[in-house]
């Protein structure tokens, strides 16, 4: 089933929660809601579970207009980010609620729902939980049952918000790889909100990039990241060094150095913003061309699987960039010493007229 | 891994420190508490019993079977029954709606609550003489259909109710605040309807605070003396409350059946104070497991 949001607006007092946010999730599609807090995309996850009532706009599943139906009656599945797990109940009960709850005609027989329980423990592998009190569980572990909890219902579409936000790294990462490959099994069109960007990349069919009620960018981890629509996207997407530029008769000038930005087309503007990314660097003990800026080695962190530099520019702007454990070798560089700057592949600039 | 075993260390060492040093004064301290509690409540209790009995079991069985003894006893029983479960309701359906949403005189609402208690007992029972009296607001019109509120059963329950509505919400509200409603809105998302949230979630999750509320709410409406004299007209086995029958024969120098009376209401005190401390007992395992709940991630 897919889900389509259209022209939502919602505010709290004097705080303007969503604005006028129009966004259609495609049946079996996984998408993340990318944002920092505050940028309303639980407000918008919520509306979409009927948790919360929109101001203006419509909720559609698969074209049907939902705002009639009560939560109880929209057949979702919700994931809250502290578990929400019935702190009275065992790990049984609580998967077993959504099917004893069902009116009776529906209802079905304690067998029946016996069996859909173990089935659902056997899918999140935790079948010898099934006794237990959810505060005997670890976060990773009640996560999943509340996972499976949603999905004992099996409802249309799955809303998770910040599934793994209380969860600590090492667990994240693990449920990260464990529900994207959970959502290639079962398809369910699904929905999650999160401010981790590298979870959003990593997971996600599509990324929605949220930011004060409004939507930044929809599109793939690939074009999110690679070909952000403006500033806030690039920026919140991954570290990225700022650069101000001054133009002059087409050309554009850290300090005294003309930098040449690929595709640069403002000869009219008088400054600039260049945005560059750790990786979009080259570094250098001799200037390849006339751009290269010099700079000095401030400090060196060569742990991880790309060596991470700080550089001071010879303008006094400090410069974040990475290089490979290769290309660290061959330099061989100490802090303090002098290197040159280069650019290469930039994705991202904005002109000042 | 160093800081843990130090912090615990210097915590130890303060602690036993502590002991050693306010030895004399600790020593001195639970005495004075002691002897205060023993002049304040356990010499009273004594002299109830005492006095109670100073006559034989046989006198003190005979005052409190007297029918007007056995009338007030009746009353008493029967404003607990409809005040308690009405308070019990209203408790639950304010800090429901005070703990779970947020509206415009919230703020407003949790200080009518508190007002009985802030309020003389006294000026509770003249709220409903003002009302319900012949000359008052309500009590013209009732008293021409033939119904009798004041000096009479009704009176004394509605003021006991007055009295009693803020045991069971003040307790109520700190906990359902504390649980927040995500587990209402999971069990809302997973089809229940609310009726079920209630009875399935939302009623376990707070049964020891309710459980709480209603034995001080049992307490207090069973010994309410002052709101309930105002309104009673203190007629001889028909509107006369224990708290009230003792005090008559307490004035008429009946001094075995007033304590005799007393010694049941004393009683009642005792079990309340038992079933509060097992209640308290409950309350402190469930917070002990929702803390580990949350503490553990």
């Amino acid at each position: 089933m897919s889900i389509e949001v259209k022209n939502i607006s919602k505010t709290f007092g004097n705080f303007k929660a969503l604005d006028n946010i129009s966004l259609k999730v495609e049946t079996g599609e996984l998408v993340a809601l990318l944002g920092p807090s505050g940028s309303g995309k639980t407000t918008l996850l919520r509306i979409i579970a009927g948790l919360e009532q929109a101001e203006e706009g419509q909720v559609l599943f698969s074209g049907q207009d939902a705002r009639e139906k009560k939560t109880k009656d929209r057949n979702v599945g919700f994931v809250f980010q502290h578990y929400a797990l019935f702190r009275h109940m065992t790990v049984f009960d609580n998967i077993a609620f959504g099917l004893r709850v069902k009116p009776r005609p529906e209802r079905p027989s304690a067998d029946q729902i016996k069996k859909k329980v173990f089935e659902l423990l056997k899918l999140i592998q935790l079948e010898w939980v099934a006794n237990r009190y959810p505060w005997q569980l670890s976060g990773g572990q009640r996560q999943r049952i509340a996972l499976a909890r949603a999905l004992a219902v099996e409802p249309r579409v799955l809303l998770l918000d910040e599934p793994f936000g209380s969860l600590d790294a090492q667990v994240r990462k693990e449920l990260r790889q464990w529900l994207r490959k959970f959502h290639d099994d079962l398809h369910i069109t699904s929905l999650f909100v999160t401010h981790d960007q590298e979870e959003a990349l990593e997971v996600a069919d599509r990324v929605v990039v949220m930011n004060k009620g409004k939507i930044e960018q929809i599109g793939t981890p690939d074009q999110v990241y690679h070909n952000p629509a403006n500033a806030f996207v690039l920026n919140f997407l991954g570290n990225v060094n700022l650069f101000h530029l001054r133009v002059e008769d087409g050309k554009a000038y850290v300090g005294d150095t003309a930098i040449e930005v690929p595709g640069f087309k403002a000869e009219n503007a008088k400054t600039a913003s260049l945005y560059v990314r750790p990786h979009q660097f080259e570094i250098s003990r001799q200037p390849k061309n006339k751009s290269f800026l010099k700079a000095t080695v401030k400090f060196i962190n060569p742990a991880g699987s790309m060596v991470k530099l700080d550089l001071v520019t010879e303008v006094g702007s400090s410069v974040q960039a990475e290089i490979t454990q290769e290309e660290f070798g061959a330099l061989r560089i100490s802090r303090g010493d002098p290197v040159f700057v280069g650019l290469k592949n930039i994705t991202y600039s904005e002109y000042e007229i | 891994m160093l800081t843990p075993v130090k912090s615990l260390s210097a915590k130890t060492t303060r602690s036993t420190l502590g002991r050693t040093e306010s030895g004399p004064v600790k020593w001195v301290l639970i005495a004075i508490a002691l002897v205060f509690l023993a002049f304040v409540l356990l010499l009273p209790l004594a002299c109830v019993l005492t006095t109670a009995l100073n006559k034989g079991l046989a006198v003190y069985f005979k005052s409190i079977q007297d029918p007007n003894a056995l009338s007030a006893i009746r009353l008493t029983l029967l404003t607990a029954l409809v005040a308690v479960p009405l308070n019990m309701i209203f408790g639950i359906a304010a800090s429901w709606a005070i703990a779970k949403f947020d509206f415009r005189g919230k703020n407003f609402l949790l200080t009518l609550i508190d007002l009985p208690l802030s309020v003389s007992p006294v000026i509770s029972g003249m709220i409903f003489v003002l009302i319900f009296g012949a000359q008052g607001l309500l009590g013209p019109g009732l008293i021409e259909h033939g119904i009798k509120v004041l000096f009479a059963p009704p009176a004394i329950i509605l003021a006991t109710i007055f009295v009693t509505f803020p045991m069971v919400a003040r307790e109520l509200i700190p906990v359902m605040k504390a649980q927040g409603s995500e587990e209402e809105e999971a069990a809302i998302t997973l089809g229940a309807s609310g009726f079920k949230t209630f009875w399935l979630v939302t009623l376990p999750n707070i049964k020891w605070g309710l459980l709480y509320g209603v034995i001080l709410c049992n307490a207090r409406a069973m010994g309410e003396f002052g709101a309930v004299s105002v309104v009673s007209g203190h007629i001889r086995g028909q509107t006369n409350t224990l708290p009230l029958h003792i005090e008559i024969l307490y004035n008429e120098y009946h001094f075995t059946a007033a304590f005799a009376a007393a010694s049941l209401l004393a009683m009642l005190a005792i079990v309340t104070l038992i079933a509060k401390s097992l209640v308290e007992a409950g309350m402190h395992r469930q917070i002990q497991l929702s803390q580990s709940d949350n503490g553990e991630k």
